[in-house]
């Protein structure tokens, strides 16, 4: 019997939110492109909260649309609320939230793959890897059927050996009891490759019209709609918004919980799997913050199509006939309707650390990867990785070296630095913590830090770029003209500054040193600010926060200066760490285990000492290293 | 390459009076034009050719600290290759303190262990052949300043600098897990709180600052630890020591410890001696304090001085001793050699394989002190690493991060009063945080992420 064979550029495993961006980017680039998944009916599906964005994942999603990415605008065409968190705050933690319809985010991502140039979709499971001597060369499905390929991504999601579990009930399923993936997980074993499991959970779905509303306060969205993508035209999508609802647990809820905490499978040992902390099930919230008599608990709705609503705060194992009880005590759900029940999901994934900044596998050529598979948990994290790895597959195809951002350039640089470099015991997910450099890394000018590299891969049109370069241009221009106009102590001045809460003028001032006042703002002066050319919302916006932060900004690139200074010291690939004398034992073995592309990333790595930095680099040096490294600057 | 300027004293402290100042770096002669005056006050460094020597005195804020010669080296014909002064102080060790603190607060920074010869070999300056043992110096010196931070920092002070990290971290982690989670944990009325917060760490760290400027925490010297047992002539020991050339530099009873510390300098040597009030109250360590305490002073020394009677065979006691020494830094004193002997030098050495140095002393005639002295040179002033310079900069280290995190819970207040978004507070709540993890040796890691998730509860 013979089977079929095919032969492509790139084959992506997965269409979730990682397999989506990784598939478009490799199609987009060029590259002859298969995508495979178990299910064409679930692409791009939101199995979890209905949202996209939020504090800090806000500022991926913004980085993916400025390389290039499509989720940016594929929540721009779905979403039905929006809001900007943190307005109140300083403008590097200001962070976009939208809603979506679950269904047409899905519907809308397919179609956007299935018009896309050079990329096909296959319904089919993929369940080996085919790798000869350390280049990966096809994968087998389960037809059998062979495609060999240049390139391979793996972004399976919570798919790989998945499991779902709530009480006593486990069933061998992905999310929303779609079809797991059982094999790859041994072709990648017999490559060498150590699997870890994780675990992660979802709240129960409740129908709409069992919700009594009028026990919750409601929340709306903002009035005026700012959109993610930079190439969304605002006033295309300011439109009617749905509400959310918030009510909250009580010390009955948790009086149900604790009395049926020996049944739950995480108590019980059933699960074996790591899980977020970040994101506890409602049962951990009640063991760990036992003091607390009230927990929030957000209803969403899952789309507009639907009456499904997600009740966010309340993730849970537990089983069944609790879950009632539980969702049942809390205000406006008294008379709850469960569509879907609370469950939580183990999977298979890898230590991140296999892979290398350019999410590539560092012992397997060609093999790529991304998304949970990777240890991380949210959609933006999985789309801003999946970006990455097709751009970085598509380049290795090309001939070409990856793209790799530094953590001083973006939060995907962030979270990719700390995915393949720091041991993660449970999963990732972005935090605006984690980002040292924030203040730089802010969600409005992710298309100033990033879109020219988007360009340069081949990304983003001539047309974008040129209106990019335009806007480079025209906040270089005010910026400077707001440093150097100087406004005299006049009665216009005085008033303005007056109507602003702001103390009057004694002498003349820089336009530049009102704008720092805390009262006043770049916006607040127009009146005074006689010269004033006419700009776009978004230049004005840049101008404000370089004049007004700016001891706190320059501040921060004097750090990254620093930071940059070590990371373009690199290190071979093949270092032999046993022939570097002085390297304290614990260290040695990090650093031959982990193999870092860099002083930086060395230093970064658990057990390496800062002494242990300094022998590295004076040996870097002995070994005539030493001018080569300067060859690496951007 | 270009770097920045560090400074360090770059010679063995002793209190011989000459000590070297090494500054280092592209501002390396401003750095030290900002202190030096020469005679007539006229002169300035930059203005004179490489390789030449000043004469004059170093000021710092208008104040004369010391009278000086002052080497000028532009780099590369320098030991690191890079624009090099050194000044040759003749003040003894205050002095030489006073100069490098001068320096540090006109621009350098307090070197790195092993920082000079690092620099010295990445600029070419040391030849290849060289590198391995470059490698070892920077590890040992690394080990050496953190085991001596770590050690200085006993106590009260290291309780201080732990509760201060603690009480940052939680501030910071509050602030960044209602940037995370800003439906869930609100920020209102928060600022006015942090405020008190941070004004009291800030007096706690002012306290730990004036300390430290007082020479209270830190003490340099050469850790020393007398142990023997009763009437082995501890006491008579100390008191010659004491009694000899100069007498005792400090006496301070411990801002780091509950015991008493003295610092003794003679023959150009200085001596911190451990817990020396015990040693003259009790007469005995290992009896009446016990073995487990004769350990952890043991494990603190940089130097035991082990006092045998040589008018009295080896007993228990002497050997539980020698067992407490295993493996550290140690001189056998065989005491009393003015009296019949009943323990002779041979027999010591057989107990102890050979691997102590011993020296016979007579504590009462004072005859064998200079011996003594001549063995604690061969220890620590002429091995192939001389880790001693380690000590003033570690305590130079410390302070300057005592400062750092004292300036970044400054700029906190500056932020909170221009009103300045919550989030920024916490750049340099961590920056704070983080100034003082040098102290202790720890770095950030992942505590912040830690800490968010225990304390408070995030999320959906």
């Amino acid at each position: 019997m013979s089977k079929v064979e095919e032969f492509v550029d790139i084959v992506v495993v997965g269409a979730g939110h990682a397999g989506c961006e990784a598939a478009l980017a490799c199609a987009r680039m060029g590259m002859e492109t298969v995508m495979f998944t178990v299910s064409v009916d679930s692409i791009a599906l939101m199995p979890c909260n209905p949202n996209i964005g939020g504090s800090s994942k806000g500022h991926l999603v913004r980085e993916i649309d400025a390389l290039g990415g499509e989720m940016g605008k594929n929540i721009d065409r779905t979403f039905i609320q929006s809001k900007m968190l943190n307005q109140s705050k300083g403008p590097a933690v200001h962070s976009l939230r939208a809603q979506a319809d679950k269904s047409d985010y899905s519907r809308s991502m397919r179609m956007v793959l299935e018009r896309t140039e050079h990329l096909s979709i296959r319904q089919m499971e993929v369940t080996e890897l085919i790798v000869e001597h350390g280049v990966l060369t096809g994968v087998r499905t389960y037809s059998g059927a062979i495609y060999h390929c240049k390139a391979a991504i793996l972004c399976t999601g919570t798919y790989l050996k998945a499991r779902c579990i709530y009480g006593d009930v486990s069933v061998h399923t992905g999310p929303n009891g779609l079809q797991a993936a059982n094999y790859l997980t041994d072709s990648l074993k017999e490559n060498g490759v150590k699997m870890y499991r994780f675990k992660t959970g979802t709240p129960a779905r409740i129908a709409k019209k069992s919700i009594d509303f009028s026990k919750m306060e409601e929340q709306k969205g903002d009035v005026r709609i700012v959109p993610f993508s930079f190439t969304t035209d605002p006033e295309s999508i300011q439109k009617e918004q749905v509400s959310c609802w918030l009510t909250y647990t009580n010390e009955e809820t948790h009086k149900i919980i604790r009395e049926n905490l020996d049944r739950s499978p995480l108590y019980s040992g059933m699960i074996e799997g790591t899980g977020p902390r970040y994101c506890p099930s409602i049962e951990d919230k009640v063991v760990r913050f036992a003091d607390k008599n009230r927990h929030q608990v957000f209803i969403e709705p899952e789309g507009i199509h639907t009456d499904e609503m997600y009740i966010g705060g309340m993730s849970s194992s537990l089983p069944e006939d609790v879950q009632i009880a539980m969702y049942r005590s809390v205000p406006g759900l008294e008379h709850a309707q469960i569509v879907r029940n609370a469950y939580a999901i183990e999977y298979d994934c890898i230590d991140a650390r296999n892979l290398a900044l350019s999410l590539e596998f560092k012992k397997i050529s060609g093999l790529f990867s991304a998304g949970q598979f990777n240890g991380s948990s949210g959609y933006e994290e999985a789309a801003a990785q999946g970006l990455i790895a097709g751009i970085n597959a598509a380049r290795k195809v090309q001939g070409k070296e990856p793209l790799i951002l530094d953590r001083s350039e973006a939060y995907i640089g962030v979270l990719i630095d700390d995915l393949v470099t720091k041991e993660n015991r449970e999963p990732y997910r972005m935090m605006t913590s984690r980002a040292e450099y924030r203040l730089l890394l802010r969600q409005d000018n992710a298309d100033l830090r990033l879109t020219k590299k988007g360009y340069e891969v081949g990304l983003i049109s001539e047309e974008w770029y040129q209106k990019l370069l335009k806007k480079e241009q025209e906040i270089e221009a005010e910026t400077k003209r707001v440093e150097a106009t100087h406004i005299g102590a006049n009665a216009k001045v005085q008033a303005c500054l007056a109507k602003h809460g702001s103390t009057s003028l004694k002498t003349s001032a820089s336009l530049a040193e009102l704008i720092r006042r805390p009262e006043l703002s770049y916006e607040a002066l127009a009146e005074i600010d006689e010269e004033r050319p006419h700009l776009p919302a978004d230049v004005c916006e840049e101008v404000n926060i370089n004049i007004k932060y700016a001891g706190y900004l320059e501040r921060q690139m004097k750090q990254v200066e620093q930071f940059r200074k070590m990371e373009r010291k690199k290190i071979p690939a093949d270092l032999d760490y046993e022939a570097v004398p002085s390297l304290r034992t614990e260290a040695r073995q990090k650093l031959s285990q982990y193999r870092p592309e860099s002083i930086g990333q060395a230093s970064r790595l658990a057990g390496v000492s800062p002494a242990d930095v300094s022998v590295l680099l004076v040996y870097l040096a002995s070994t005539g290293h030493r001018g080569e490294n300067e060859q690496n600057e951007r | 390459m270009e770097q920045d300027t560090i400074a360090a004293i770059s010679t063995a402290v002793s209190n011989s009076g000459i000590g070297i100042i090494r500054i280092s770096g592209k501002d390396a002669v401003a750095v030290a034009d900002r202190v030096y005056r020469s005679k007539n006050g006229k002169k300035h460094l930059s203005d004179q050719p490489t390789h030449t020597i000043h004469y004059g005195y170093i000021v710092d804020g208008g104040e004369t600290v010391d009278e000086v010669l002052v080497m000028l080296m532009r780099g590369p014909k320098s030991f690191t290759a890079e624009d090099t002064v050194e000044v040759n102080c003749h003040g003894g060790v205050y002095a030489m303190k006073r100069v490098l603190d001068a320096v540090l607060k006109n621009g350098a920074r307090p070197a790195e262990p092993g920082e000079f010869t690092k620099r010295a070999f990445l600029n070419g300056r040391i030849d290849l052949s060289q590198a391995e043992s470059v490698m070892d110096v920077i590890q040992a010196k690394n080990e050496y300043a953190l085991k001596s931070s770590l050690q200085q920092l006993k106590g009260a002070v290291r309780t201080t600098v732990e509760e201060l990290r603690s009480r940052i971290l939680y501030q910071t982690a509050f602030i960044e897990s209602a940037l995370d989670d800003p439906e869930h944990i609100s920020l209102d009325g928060y600022p006015k709180r942090l405020a008190e917060e941070v004004g009291q760490l800030q007096e706690k760290l002012s306290e730990l600052i004036a300390s430290s400027e007082n020479g209270r925490i830190l003490k340099e010297g050469i850790r020393t630890v007398i142990l023997g047992k009763p009437n082995a002539g501890k006491s008579s020991l100390l008191n010659a020591l004491v009694g000899e050339e100069r007498a005792i530099v400090t006496d301070i009873a411990g801002t780091t410890r509950d015991a008493l510390e003295e610092t003794i300098a003679f023959q150009g040597i200085t001596l911190n001696l451990i817990d020396t009030a015990g040693i003259r109250e009790t007469e005995d360590v290992v009896e009446k304090i016990g073995v487990g305490r004769a350990i952890e002073k043991a494990e603190e020394a940089d130097l035991i001085l082990c006092v045998f009677d040589a008018a009295r065979p080896l007993d228990e006691n002497d050997r539980e001793i020698l067992k407490v020494i295993g493996g550290k830094q140690a001189i056998l004193l065989l005491n009393k050699t003015d009296l019949a002997a009943a323990l002779s030098e041979e027999e010591l050495r057989a107990m102890t394989g050979g691997s102590y140095p011993i020296v016979q002393i007579s504590a009462k005639e004072q005859t064998g002190l200079s011996v003594l002295t001549e063995q604690i040179r061969a220890l620590f002033y002429q091995g192939e690493i001389s880790v001693q310079d380690e000590l003033y900069i570690t305590n130079a280290r410390q302070k300057r991060a005592l400062q750092d995190a004292a300036e970044g819970l400054q700029r906190v207040q500056e932020s909170i009063l221009l009103g300045m978004p919550e989030d920024f507070y916490s750049i340099d709540l961590l920056a704070a945080y983080e100034a003082l993890g040098t102290i202790t040796g720890e770095t950030v890691g992942e505590d912040l992420v830690n800490e968010i998730f225990s304390r408070f509860c995030m999320g959906k």
